[in-house]
């Protein structure tokens, strides 16, 4: 009713007023439209061109680049290092982003709901430590953690058990449980105002009809939160596909290609063998992957514009 | 019950914290977290000592900053019309800007190196910030609309018929209104730049101008395996902008978490 009015009034000043509208807007949105064509949509355009050819930065061809088709592609689907780069974008995506700080999450914000506002505090305030940390140092104190003499295998000694070469031996281990660390925050903060907003009295009616903890839960809870968790998933896969400073940080991509992932293995291309071609035709495959969840995003999250 | 999950989670998570707490004020810190026997600040004046890290936080700090205004500013101009006028092209322009939200930015550092190179703009702090600026417009703009649109119309078109002009309406009328709209986007931008390691990486090359993320990380290939103290004050002193803007930001956002920056789902 009272956007109505609003609207309403808002038409009769724009009658007033039409003529400069639709420049001001577009003088309004110059910066945006220039910066964002510049600098995002043209690398953008840019990464379909120079994906098929033979782009780089020292040699022949830096002189003279070349369309070579689907060369790069070719050479990339045939190597053994690609294959183990989507195989670890998968895991690590999986494991540290999808299980791990999705449910680790979820379990925090279900088990502090409705505890005591002090406590609360001070257990969310300990994870969100993990959350605001800066990725790069994140990555200084997991290798501290889980080095030879780390903390982690101090403690171990004291159960008795012998130090584990966790960076080495178990590369993509450490590398999921930093980000879990790292990542859980943003998972539990959403997930506390998701269950913020679940009504009492249907958990209270449910508890009335003799719905237990886990009927509660699994009827209740998690489908009145779904859209949360759906949103929430799309957004950390996100997030997590492009991640590249923790694990670049922790382990380099190593030992050998254990923790390569698809944003190691781009850089390596394109910066170290200084094949930007063959980097750009990782970067297309990386881009459509975001391009598929994006739009996944924009579906779910029932924009209101 | 939950009262000791809880607990031992939250044990786990402050665990990897404590090696940085203790060996920053440890003159002889090791990678195992521990109490330091003699507590000293000579880590932190060490670090404060050589002008190389000054600059690096220097770097940042510029780097950062001039990003948050410039991102504040477009993204607050772009927002105005989007929010106040009913342009033909709204929709699939907002659609845009949420597309672009959501994808990696790492998938495009390589055709934006490219780009730099091409137009000879790498190893510039001024364009390192213009790129890092156009690629947090997005989430800006999105954020900076739905503060506006909760900015009541009627104040505006009150002050238009006392004959004020649109860009003094903005100013005069809309910006205070606005504020928490813009702590929220200039924290987040500023806390999202200072802690972003990747893009000065790759296109930054000399020393002197290195942000602190970067430099740091140099720093530890260098000196790390043996100065853990040092290496651990720098971590300390880098770490405190972002848990200070952190907490800062709370002020300014209290249900930001209900995704209601944009989506109503």
């Amino acid at each position: 009713m009272e956007l109505a009015v609003r609207n309403s009034t808002r038409k009769n000043m724009r009658l007033k007023r039409n003529g400069h509208e639709s420049l001001r807007a577009a003088l309004f949105l110059l910066p945006t439209w220039l910066l964002l064509l510049i600098f995002f949509f043209l690398p953008i355009a840019l990464t379909f061109y120079y994906a098929f050819t033979n782009i780089s930065l020292t040699g022949a061809a830096s002189a003279h680049t070349e369309f070579v088709g689907f060369q790069n592609f070719t050479s990339m689907f045939s190597d053994p290092s690609f294959r183990m780069s989507v195989i670890n974008t998968i895991v690590f995506l999986l494991a540290s982003a999808i299980v791990g700080q999705q449910v680790l999450g979820l379990i925090l914000a279900l088990l502090m709901n409705e505890k005591k506002q002090w406590f609360r505090s001070v257990i969310g305030s300990l994870v969100i430590a993990g959350w605001v940390t800066p990725e790069i140092v994140v990555a200084f104190i997991w290798f501290a953690f889980l080095s030879d003499q780390g903390t982690a295998n101090v403690m171990l000694g004291w159960l008795g058990i012998k130090p584990i070469h966790w960076l080495t031996s178990f590369p993509m281990v450490s590398v999921i449980i930093a980000n879990i660390w790292h990542g859980t925050a943003f998972s539990m903060l959403v997930y506390q105002a998701a269950l913020g907003d679940v009504p009492k009295e249907i958990q209270e009616a449910a508890m009335i009809d003799g719905a237990h903890g886990w009927q509660r839960l699994w009827r209740i809870t998690l489908p009145m939160i779904r859209s949360s968790i759906v949103t929430n998933m799309v957004l950390i896969t996100l997030q997590t596909l492009g991640l590249f400073t923790l694990i670049y940080a922790l382990t380099g991509g190593g030992p050998g290609t254990a923790t390569e992932t698809l944003p190691i293995y781009m850089y390596q291309a394109a910066f170290s063998s200084y094949q930007l071609g063959y980097g750009t035709a990782i970067s297309l495959i990386l881009l459509l992957i975001g391009i598929i969840f994006s739009v996944g995003y924009i579906k779910i999250s029932k924009v209101d514009l | 019950m939950p009262y000791i999950v809880l607990t031992f989670i939250g044990v786990l998570f402050i665990l990897p914290l404590l090696w940085m707490i203790f060996a920053s004020f440890d003159s002889h810190a090791s990678l195992t977290a521990s109490l330091p026997k003699q507590w000293t600040f000579g880590n932190f004046a060490s670090i404060f000592k050589n002008p190389a890290n000054i600059r690096s936080f220097v770097n940042g700090g510029i780097l950062s900053l001039g990003q948050s205004i410039l991102v504040v500013v477009i993204a607050a101009l772009a927002a105005y019309p989007l929010s106040r006028y009913q342009l033909k092209y709204k929709k699939p322009f907002m659609y845009t800007i949420l597309f672009a939200t959501g994808l990696p930015i790492t998938a495009v550092m390589v055709p934006v190196y490219e780009l730099f190179v091409f137009f000879n703009l790498q190893d510039s702090i001024f364009w390192t910030m213009i790129f890092l600026t156009a690629s947090s417009l997005p989430y800006a703009i999105w954020i900076m609309k739905n503060f506006m649109d909760s900015v009541p119309m009627e104040l505006e078109e009150a002050a238009w018929v006392d004959g004020a002009s649109v860009l003094q309406t903005l100013r005069r009328v809309v910006t205070p209104l606005m504020l928490p709209g813009i702590f929220t986007v200039g924290i987040f931008t500023f806390s999202g730049s200072w802690g972003n390691f990747f893009v000065p990486f790759i296109l930054i090359q000399s020393p002197t101008k290195l942000p602190a993320s970067v430099s740091i990380y140099q720093f530890f290939g260098q000196y790390g395996m043996v100065q853990y103290g040092q290496l651990a004050a720098f971590s300390f002193i880098y770490t405190i902008p972002a848990v200070l803007l952190y907490i800062l930001s709370q002020r300014f956002m209290s249900a930001g978490f209900n995704f209601s920056g944009g989506t109503k789902g």
